[in-house]
């Protein structure tokens, strides 16, 4: 018996596996998903059943559910890495932001009482209305003091079509009024006999992206925080591995300051500068479709 | 029940919640202060029975690269050359320079590991992977952050590529044990590329053979999981 299933809108269109273990926790999407099909299936029975009974705007027939049905097709198999193809140009329209730590996990604790936890929640908040400002859906991870699991987290982002993800941290260490983008290092392709991509290297078609946006945004944040660098980071930071999306980590310093409003005197530019990095990132937006998938690109 | 009787059990529950109130804060900060005796205790108890290899005085002392913080809060790091009387053997000199590298600089602000972590266990395995077991403090004294974080990993991946050519990748284990994360952000589940121009890197090509020893226990362990929920 395989140990992987693959799951999940995002996750069938590319071929992503989850573990055993991730079946639980998808079980009430599973289950959402096989009613959707069934109600569809029915659907179309009653529609082929009166095929000639013409639609009146007083009666009109139920329009079918194309959502649901596209979500449940399974796809072929995702492409191994080296395959996929950058050719379907999709909307960017969704960010999901993730305000960190929350809950039991405080993350980064400074002087006067500061908690990360908290703090990130302000920012997210503001970088919110700005991304709302500029015409883009937004999805949070956390909107309260709970803490969801890192791979809780991914599959919120990897369940949008068209999205990218945002992780935003309070360091507790650098100079004090300056932001860093962290993008995760290139992931090698899966070797994996039936070419689709684990879990845990959901990130890796999508590696390229992100340090295009993470430059995007470190720019602008270059531009409003002086000492900031002046492009991304790399590191392998443990949340953007499993996130089948363009996905960066925004960490401000720091918990350290003297002061808890300096902090808060850095959110309306860090909020302005992510909204005004994932504009610019706007246009480059493109959606790996693995080689062979309908829109993929025949090697 | 007489008035006078439930008076006085009235009271006498009274008097037991008031004597509740005072007692039960006490215990509370008694309980914690044996759970941090425990701990440290724990901790000595472990660095006793792991004593730090002791550099042999015959050795010849050797010009090693020790890849502290820079000072400076800017997440850079600088490398620092000592002197050290270091081993032939590979194993033995990696223990050497890490311990240094735990010991710190002179200036307590480059220092990019915690003080109170120590190097549990120091492996090389045949294929150049060097697998590093850190007591928990690594993980539970760092400064929470991406940064701070990824300076300890760099720092420990760079000093090896600078003193021990015979590492060629780094898995970093806590307390024995494959940790997520070392303090909530930095991935520690693969290993990371030594001896190479970006040392910080992880190399999930190919596994390391902990990760290669473990994934079949673990799909043996969940294989069980799913026929127990079955």
């Amino acid at each position: 018996m395989r140990q992987e299933i693959a799951v999940s809108r995002k996750a069938l269109r590319f071929g992503i596996l989850l573990h055993v273990r991730d079946v639980v926790r998808y079980r009430t999407t599973l289950l959402t998903a096989l009613l959707g099909v069934g109600l569809a299936l029915a659907a179309m029975a009653t529609s082929q059943a009166k095929p000639q009974a013409p639609s009146s705007p007083a009666n009109p027939a139920p329009a079918p559910t194309t959502a649901a049905p596209s979500s449940l097709t399974r796809q072929p198999a995702a492409a191994a890495p080296s395959q996929t193809q950058f050719v379907s140009r999709s909307a960017l329209n969704i960010v999901v932001l993730d305000p960190a730590h929350g809950g039991i996990d405080l993350g980064a604790r400074g002087t006067e009482g500061i908690r990360e936890s908290e703090v990130v929640l302000v920012f997210a908040a503001e970088v919110r209305k700005a991304l709302q400002a500029q015409g883009f859906q937004v999805v949070m991870t956390r909107e309260g003091n709970d803490n969801p699991s890192f791979d809780d987290r991914s599959a919120r982002a990897n369940a949008q079509h068209g999205a990218v993800f945002v992780t935003l941290h309070i360091a507790s260490t650098g100079l004090a009024g300056t932001a860093r983008v962290y993008v995760v290092p290139d992931i090698p392709p899966s070797n994996d006999a039936n070419a689709l991509i684990p879990w845990d290297r959901a990130q890796g078609p999508f590696v390229g992206l992100s340090h295009l946006l993470g430059d995007l945004v470190q720019e602008e944040l270059a531009k409003r925080f002086r000492g900031s660098p002046s492009i991304a980071q790399v590191a392998p930071v443990r949340q953007l591995r499993t996130t089948a999306a363009p996905a960066i980590a925004v960490e401000i310093s720091s918990v350290i300051v003297p002061e808890r409003a300096d902090l808060d005197r850095m959110v309306p530019g860090v909020a302005e500068a992510i909204a005004q990095g994932i504009v610019a990132f706007k246009p480059s937006y493109v959606l790996p479709v693995p080689a062979g998938t309908p829109g993929g690109k025949q090697p | 029940m007489s008035p006078q009787a439930r008076v006085w059990l009235a009271g006498g529950l009274l008097a037991a919640v008031f004597a509740a109130a005072l007692y039960f804060p006490a215990l509370r900060r008694q309980v914690r202060r044996a759970a941090q005796v425990t701990e440290k205790t724990a901790e000595q108890a472990r660095r006793e029975l792991l004593p730090v290899t002791p550099a042999a005085s015959s050795e010849p002392k050797l010009k090693v690269k020790m890849f502290w913080g820079s000072g400076n809060d800017d997440g850079m790091l600088k490398p620092v050359t000592v002197e050290l009387p270091l081993s032939n053997d590979p194993v033995l000199r990696a223990k050497e320079v890490l311990n240094t590298l735990l010991a710190g600089p002179v200036d307590p602000e480059a220092r990019t590991l915690p003080p109170d972590a120590a190097l549990l266990a120091f492996y090389l395995l045949p294929d150049g992977t060097a697998v590093a077991d850190f007591s928990e403090a690594l993980g539970t004294s760092i400064p929470s952050g991406i940064q701070s974080e990824q300076l300890a990993v760099d720092s420990i991946a760079r000093t090896l590529e600078a003193d021990v050519p015979q590492v060629q990748r780094l898995k970093i284990l806590v307390h024995g044990q494959e940790v997520e994360t070392l303090a909530g952000h930095i991935d520690l589940t693969q290993t990371f590329r030594v001896n190479t121009k970006v040392a910080g890197t992880p190399d999930a090509q190919p596994p390391s053979p902990v990760s290669a020893i473990a994934a079949p226990i673990e799909k043996a362990v969940q294989k069980i999981e799913n026929a127990v929920k079955r």
